[in-house]
């Protein structure tokens, strides 16, 4: 071969490597950045850094949303509650279904390409059932964390794994249940296991190898900042003060952060304290649990924290997903902004953690007002009276989503709903459950069954409903309410052309106008929607997707 | 030494528990499916803080698994039972339980007897006679239904006693508003078309609720076609208080408790 046919050749081969890679989405970490410059894929969670949960897509409109068709239909095989959130690249869906498996499918039909199936240590300890909520994907690598506490790496082509990292011990209680964050070459993930005792943590890993980059502990060790708010037992403490509390004080990680690329930090949720009720076995502020701490992207240090509930006794998590809003009410602020498990709306200066507004968005009889730093001023309510919100909160781990059209942040909502809380003292034992007692709903039948709902609605009025809430983002005034009769466990997807899509225990998959509330389109999926939705375009079609119950429903306008 | 302190007594109390469930455990062999109340007691405490996370307080909070009927479908025997708490379901998402002698002792005890825990505080009678109230004197079918005997109007009774605790119901039976459950509440429709029904929720949601009115018609209306709609916080039920003497209350109880199912 000539060297000028060797350099041909070269080129061809060089070249169509190229091709190959723009024909299979090669999906880099600029693309991760600038994810609204391509609104037909859904490339993280939430749907971008910023975690609004927002389409820029347009074609599903008020005028003609009542035309939307059902397309195709995935139905897992798998029982149990199912929370994923689909990834689309390109044309290419990933989605996780129960425990650990990731599915590749054809976005236009549902056709399966592959299956990689991932069986968890039997000997896994898991509150709260076998849940997955989505992958990661940078390049051609796929990310899952897994039951067993454990991040998996696998080829988005073939479903071949290539690599697994140990991230915690499942036996001690530890798990990962939330979508990984890609953010440059690092993959992040916490760790689960807030009502066994752990002592949670975020991590980075790197996406070729595996291998740990940094960590950060949401409870904070001897000497580090934040270990004193894990107070010292004196003789005047309560007989079941714990004087090494810390080191089993939960502070669990479940749903995914968020990521500001201009200040390089990204932002995550802390769940519960532990134990989640018996507050005399852990005096202080107990941080950073049921706090947001924002951190250096690239060495995992803390830059700044705010704690929503301090001293929690309530199981307040505050893993919702963290909002990012520029310019935030036109003050030029770039802001974070968050309904809280707690029952109120918030807002914070991102770069620097400063309180900028506090309010509830359901009824909140917890504390009473903020202090200037925005402290809750707390009111705990005495032995037999209600507290609101309730055990699941004023919202939970639901998506929220913010419409930079309307201006409007959204949140699922509980309203009317209360507890009854009774701690207990419990000993720490590796693995065990930890909760240090329970709530027991605040409803008028003593001895009658529980709240168990849908498809009976048993309850009803008497036990709190759901609701669409949507607040104006700057002020946290409630703008408009969609009252549902039973309570939702539903994310929400906002699009360009102001709509509104959700779910709830009822089984329907409802369009909203983002502006009003107005019901404009709905439909009988026949079972929970227990995750958000999302919407992808693939040629000039676009689809809108949700799962309820075992099924994943895909939805476009009649062609 | 706070910490000493608790160690010792913690193994003063393993001790204690272990010889309480040696005795338990023969009690329990010489009363064939009888468990002490000192077993049932100690699993009462365990359910509340391993399981009351998943299942409820109640035993409901798992859909489609009730535990209050101390009937499992994966768990005949007690022995099958241990194996299930032991194993987990990776299926269902439960996860193993490595419980000792004694606490699977104690947990078993407390789930075949959830759902009448109280009834060591509440006085029951003969079931034979109860029926006989509930049949004959307290007119008790004229509403509700047990098996293929009674009305729909008011809530089935046929498994009330595997739904509800003792105390519930004889509260039922004294103050039937202060036991009735939200979805049982009176409701009065009335559609655009005027048409007025009466009657009782089965299920309701955002869009539609569904009824037995009070002549025993199944009717499915949308709330889009409905005018008027009023929800009575008041139970319809009369209370026995004084209509019933003791005895009679305390057999009609009986009968309710024993009413498991078909």
């Amino acid at each position: 071969m000539t060297r000028r046919r060797r350099l041909l050749a070269l080129c061809v081969a060089s070249l169509s490597c190229v091709l190959s890679v723009r024909v299979h989405g090669q999906v880099t970490s600029q693309r991760l950045t600038a994810a609204t410059s391509e609104p037909q894929n859904w490339l993280t969670y939430s749907g971008d850094y910023q975690s609004h949960r927002f389409s820029l897509l347009d074609q599903i409109t008020p005028a003609n949303v009542k035309n939307l068709k059902l397309q195709w239909v995935y139905q897992s095989p798998v029982a149990g509650n199912w929370q994923t959130t689909p990834l689309v690249v390109d044309g290419m869906m990933y989605i996780t279904q129960r425990p650990n498996d990731v599915i590749a499918l054809d976005a236009v039909t549902g056709r399966a390409f592959w299956i990689y199936r991932y069986t968890p240590n039997p000997n896994r300890i898991v509150c709260c059932g076998a849940n997955n909520r989505g992958v990661a994907i940078l390049g051609d690598t796929l990310f899952m964390g897994t039951l067993d506490a454990n991040l998996i790496a696998i080829d988005a082509k073939s479903g071949r794994q290539l690599w697994k990292t140990e991230v915690a011990t499942t036996e001690s209680g530890y798990s990962i249940t939330h979508a990984p964050l890609v953010i440059k070459d690092k993959v992040i993930v916490g760790v689960g296991g807030g009502e066994y005792g752990i002592r949670g943590f975020i991590a980075a890993y790197n996406v070729d190898t595996g291998k740990e980059a940094w960590r950060f502990y949401t409870i904070p060790g001897p000497g580090e900042k934040g270990h004193e708010t894990w107070e010292a037992c004196t003789p005047k403490s309560d007989a079941s003060c714990d004087p090494e509390a810390w080191k089993h004080g939960g502070g669990s990680i479940w749903m995914t952060g968020s990521y500001d690329p201009q200040l390089n930090l990204t932002y995550w949720g802390v769940g519960n304290v532990g134990p989640d009720y018996a507050g005399a076995q852990r005096p202080g502020d107990n941080l950073y649990t049921a706090s947001v701490v924002a951190l250096d992207a690239d060495k995992g240090t803390l830059r700044w924290h705010y704690q929503f509930t301090p001293h929690d006794v309530y199981d307040y998590d505050s893993v919702q997903v963290p909002v990012l809003v520029d310019n935030w009410g036109r003050t030029g602020i770039n802001a974070l902004v968050w309904a809280n498990r707690n029952g109120n709306y918030y807002a914070l200066d991102r770069a620097t953690g400063k309180f900028l507004l506090g309010r509830p968005f359901v009824k909140v009889n917890w504390m009473s007002e903020f202090d200037e730093r925005g402290r809750p001023i707390q009111t705990p309510q005495p032995p037999g009276q209600p507290t609101y919100p309730g055990n699941q909160g004023g919202t939970n781990w639901y998506s929220p989503s913010f419409s930079p059209r309307t201006n409007l942040f959204y949140v699922s909502a509980w309203e009317d709903y209360a507890s009854l809380y009774g701690p207990s003292p419990v000993e720490y034992k590796e693995g065990r459950n930890f909760t240090g007692g329970g709530p027991r709903p605040y409803a008028p039948v003593p001895g009658a069954p529980g709240l168990a709902r849908a498809p009976i609605n048993t309850w009803t009025e008497a036990a709190g409903h759901g609701a669409v809430i949507a607040l104006d983002v700057a002020t946290g005034e409630q703008k408009w309410k969609f009252n549902m009769t039973d309570v939702t466990d539903s994310g929400i997807l906002t699009t360009a052309s102001h709509l509104l899509f959700t779910g709830g225990r009822e089984g329907y998959f409802q369009a909203l106008d983002a502006r009003t509330g107005t019901l404009l389109w709905k439909t009988n999926l026949g079972s929970a929607i227990n995750s958000g939705p999302m919407s992808y375009r693939v040629g000039n079609r676009q689809y809108v997707a949700t799962v309820s119950g075992l099924s994943l429903f895909v939805f476009a306008l009649e062609e | 030494m706070q910490k000493m302190i608790d160690l010792a007594v913690l193994v003063v109390v393993v001790a204690t528990a272990g010889s309480m469930a040696v005795a338990a455990q023969q009690a329990a062999q010489l009363h064939d499916s009888q468990y002490p109340d000192v077993d049932i007691a100690h699993g009462a405490s365990l359910y509340t803080a391993r399981c009351s996370v998943c299942h409820g307080a109640q035993g409901d909070g798992i859909g489609g698994v009730n535990l209050r009927s101390g009937k499992y479908r994966n768990a005949i025997t007690d022995r099958d039972l241990a194996g299930f708490i032991r194993a987990g379901s990776q299926a269902a998402g439960m996860p193993p339980f490595a419980l000792d002698d004694a606490d699977m002792a104690g947990i078993i005890a407390y789930l075949r007897n959830m759902n009448s825990f109280d009834a060591a505080t509440v006085k029951t009678g003969n079931v034979a006679r109860g029926r006989a109230v509930f049949e004959g004197k307290g007119a008790c079918t004229k509403c509700h239904r047990v098996g293929r005997l009674g009305s729909h109007v008011a809530p089935n009774l046929t498994d009330i006693g595997s739904v509800r605790s003792a105390g519930s119901l004889q509260r039922s039976l004294l103050e039937p508003t202060s036991q009735m459950m939200p979805i049982n509440r009176p409701v009065r429709l009335v559609t655009k078309d005027g048409t007025v029904i009466n009657g009782r929720r089965l299920n309701e949601d955002t869009y539609s609720i569904q009824v037995m009115d009070d002549r025993e018609r199944l009717h499915s209306l949308r709330k889009d076609d409905v005018r008027e709609f009023t929800i009575m916080k008041t139970s319809p039920m009369p209370s026995y208080k004084d209509a019933l003497t003791s005895e009679e209350l305390s057999d009609l109880l009986g009968y309710l408790l024993s009413l498991k199912g078909l």
